[in-house]
């Protein structure tokens, strides 16, 4: 079994812009437009989306030069797009240092004594640093760039694997997921602590995708266009939706009968839940069942935008990272208004599809510019970014 | 967050300020001191007239300065609710000692509430926690222990979550671990005193500024002094008896 289609589905693209925004909007704290995100409504939010879309796109433009170039090469180039994230990482890390420093010496509030403590760190640097460049030192927000790594370190073999026996492979998944459970697998953070995004679990995800974009999306097919699956996804949906109304409401709370709260909560990110996982099945269901692969909306100028975000997604999740730091900045700086904070979230939007259109372009340019390279040669190209 | 923010404030301009004697600035957070949970042990001491209260916190539960002690939220609770419960010997016993984790202060419990026999265990905890990045299983694990320990002894117990702090709200991840408050609360049915969305509602609506990089300490004791009132307010609404006209069985 190999890959199975040959032109990039564009959905794919699109929902992961849509969540390099979200992702960019709950990154800024305190912002009013976080009302619209998707984790104010359900179980799962995201980073869901983002590392499910993200491994189905590595298993297609990675499949493809497996098949094509062997284990080898293939594997070359996924290690070497780890490295690029890991250097992304580094640079955004600077930046939050920066940011740190500055707090530590120009604010000094008696009524929050406590909390300034977090900058502590900033007393030994030596250690800290060390600390972050082993990915053991993550500060808030700056924890998914260290899952993807480890995710495509462990990518190649489960590739390999995908491409010979799918099923084994998501088996094999799916078990580390469960001895994860039992044995509480999970890496060491600094100063303490575990990893934010536990890589046992989420790989279950981002394997998943791979699984999906090598021919098992269109062996479930059947099954996701059930009037059935649809109808079960559609409740589990409302009944999310209904708990997450009583985080806001806490007077809803007690309509929640004991049993229903002592099975869900809590509901944990770290290890992702299952509760997250079927959140999130539940709203790819949908999603297949209403928008279409052919939709010629998709190519359409509306989502555009977000589509371009989606197809350069590192450099947009990397911007988008700056840009939360950059507007909560503003907001202690310069004003907290709710205009302020709408104004930095579609700005910062907005300069996300700036940058990543450029990226398109400079990359357009290079490609028809850069010589005679045959094409089998930039596997990053014809699908974007992995 | 701030959604839930607008939202309460858009509930509690329905509500009736039931509690006219607090000053204004401190009545815009009122309707997030409504207990969810009743506090049976409490009752029984005001029935007794005799209310001993342990708060046992970390940094957020005191401030600097000699006139530190009198000015946080414990010596303003003792203060709030003698001016409500008249002919009832209220006294506040403190256990706060700065940078500690909910295990730490779990460990530091047995004896605190041995010594003190309170009726009432407040306990505000979770700052810590997010700053280390303590695994928040650990953190509920912790949350439980030291909620049943109180019970075991008698005592009731309320619950404080972290401080709303904007500037460092970039750094200290605190979602987890208020979230996780709020679900340990309500799986043993103790009433969580919120204070971070309190301070939030202040912060977003002006009450109080504080984005401010002021030294000075008048805004910090406004702040703990509103707290000591609602927590005061939360103490005595949770802790009336039973809503029947004979008192015969409580």
């Amino acid at each position: 079994m190999g890959p199975v289609s040959t032109e990039r589905d564009l959905r794919l693209d699109l929902f992961r812009g849509i969540a390099l925004w979200l992702i960019f909007l709950d990154h800024i704290p305190s912002n009013v437009v976080n009302w619209i995100t998707i984790r104010n409504y359900g179980f799962s939010d995201a980073t869901e989306i983002f590392v499910f879309i993200s491994g189905y796109t590595a298993a297609f433009v990675y499949g493809r030069a497996m098949q094509q170039h062997g284990f080898i090469v293939s594997s070359a180039r996924v290690l070497k797009r780890a490295w690029q994230i890991y250097v992304a990482h580094v640079f955004l890390l600077a930046i939050y240092l920066a940011e740190i420093a500055y707090v530590a010496t120009s604010y000094d509030n008696p009524l929050f004594t406590e909390e300034m403590g977090v900058l502590d760190f900033l007393k030994n640097p030596d250690v800290t640093i060390l600390q972050a460049l082993l990915l053991k030192f993550k500060p808030v927000n700056m924890d998914i760039l260290p899952l993807y790594i480890l995710l495509l370190l462990w990518f190649p073999p489960m590739l390999w694997l995908l491409l010979r026996a799918p099923s084994l492979a998501l088996i094999t998944s799916a078990t580390v997921y469960v001895l994860m459970w039992f044995f509480e697998w999970n890496i060491p953070a600094y100063p303490n602590g575990t990893w934010v995004f536990n890589p046992f679990a989420w790989q279950l995800l981002f394997v998943f995708g791979a699984w999906c974009a090598l021919g098992g999306a269109q062996n479930l097919s059947r099954w996701i266009h059930s009037p059935v699956l649809v109808g079960l996804a559609i409740t589990y949906l409302l009944f999310a939706f209904a708990i997450a109304m009583t985080w806001y409401f806490p007077r809803l709370a007690v309509y929640v009968p004991k049993f229903v709260g002592d099975a869900i909560y809590p509901i944990d990110k770290t290890n992702l839940d299952v509760l997250r996982i079927i959140h999130f099945l539940a709203l790819a269901v949908i999603t297949v069942a209403f928008v279409p692969r052919d939709w010629p909306a998709l190519k359409s100028k509306i989502f555009w935008p977000a589509i371009v975000c989606g197809q350069h997604s590192l450099e947009t999740f990397c911007l988008g990272v700056f840009l939360s730091f950059a507007g909560h900045f503003v907001f202690t700086e310069v004003s907290n208004r709710v205009i302020t904070q709408v104004i930095v979230s579609v700005a910062g939007i907005a300069i996300m599809v700036a940058i990543a259109s450029l990226i398109s372009w400079y990359r357009e340019a290079e490609r028809r510019g850069g010589g005679p390279r045959p094409p089998a040669a930039r596997p990053g190209y014809a699908g974007g970014d992995v | 967050m701030r959604e839930r923010l607008l939202l309460l404030a858009l509930l509690m301009l329905g509500a009736a300020p039931a509690f006219a004697e607090n000053p204004a600035e401190c009545r815009v957070a009122e309707s997030l001191a409504e207990p969810s949970f009743r506090l049976p042990n409490v009752t029984r001491a005001l029935a007794a007239k005799r209310l001993t209260i342990l708060v046992m916190g970390a940094g957020s539960s005191q401030l600097p300065g000699s006139n530190g002690p009198a000015n946080a939220y414990p010596a303003r609770l003792q203060q709030a609710l003698a001016q409500q419960l008249p002919g009832v010997d209220v006294k506040v016993v403190t256990d706060v000692k700065p940078k500690r984790t909910a295990s730490e202060m779990v460990k530091a419990l047995p004896a605190a509430l041995s010594a003190a026999k309170p009726a009432l265990l407040i306990w505000q905890t979770g700052t810590v926690d997010a700053m280390l990045g303590v695994d928040p299983d650990q953190f509920s694990q912790a949350l439980d222990k030291g909620i049943t320990s109180a019970h075991s002894t008698g005592a009731d117990v309320v619950l404080i979550n972290a401080q709303y702090s904007p500037r460092t709200e970039s750094m200290i991840a605190l979602a987890t671990y208020v979230e996780d408050m709020r679900w340990v609360a309500l799986q043993h049915e103790v009433p969580l005193f919120d204070r971070f969305n309190m301070m939030k509602l202040w912060g977003d609506l002006g009450t109080f500024d504080l984005y401010s990089a002021t030294k000075k300490l008048d805004i910090a004791e406004r702040v703990h002094d509103c707290i000591g009132r609602l927590l005061a307010d939360l103490v005595v609404a949770a802790s009336k008896p039973e809503e029947t006209p004979t008192n015969g069985s409580r």
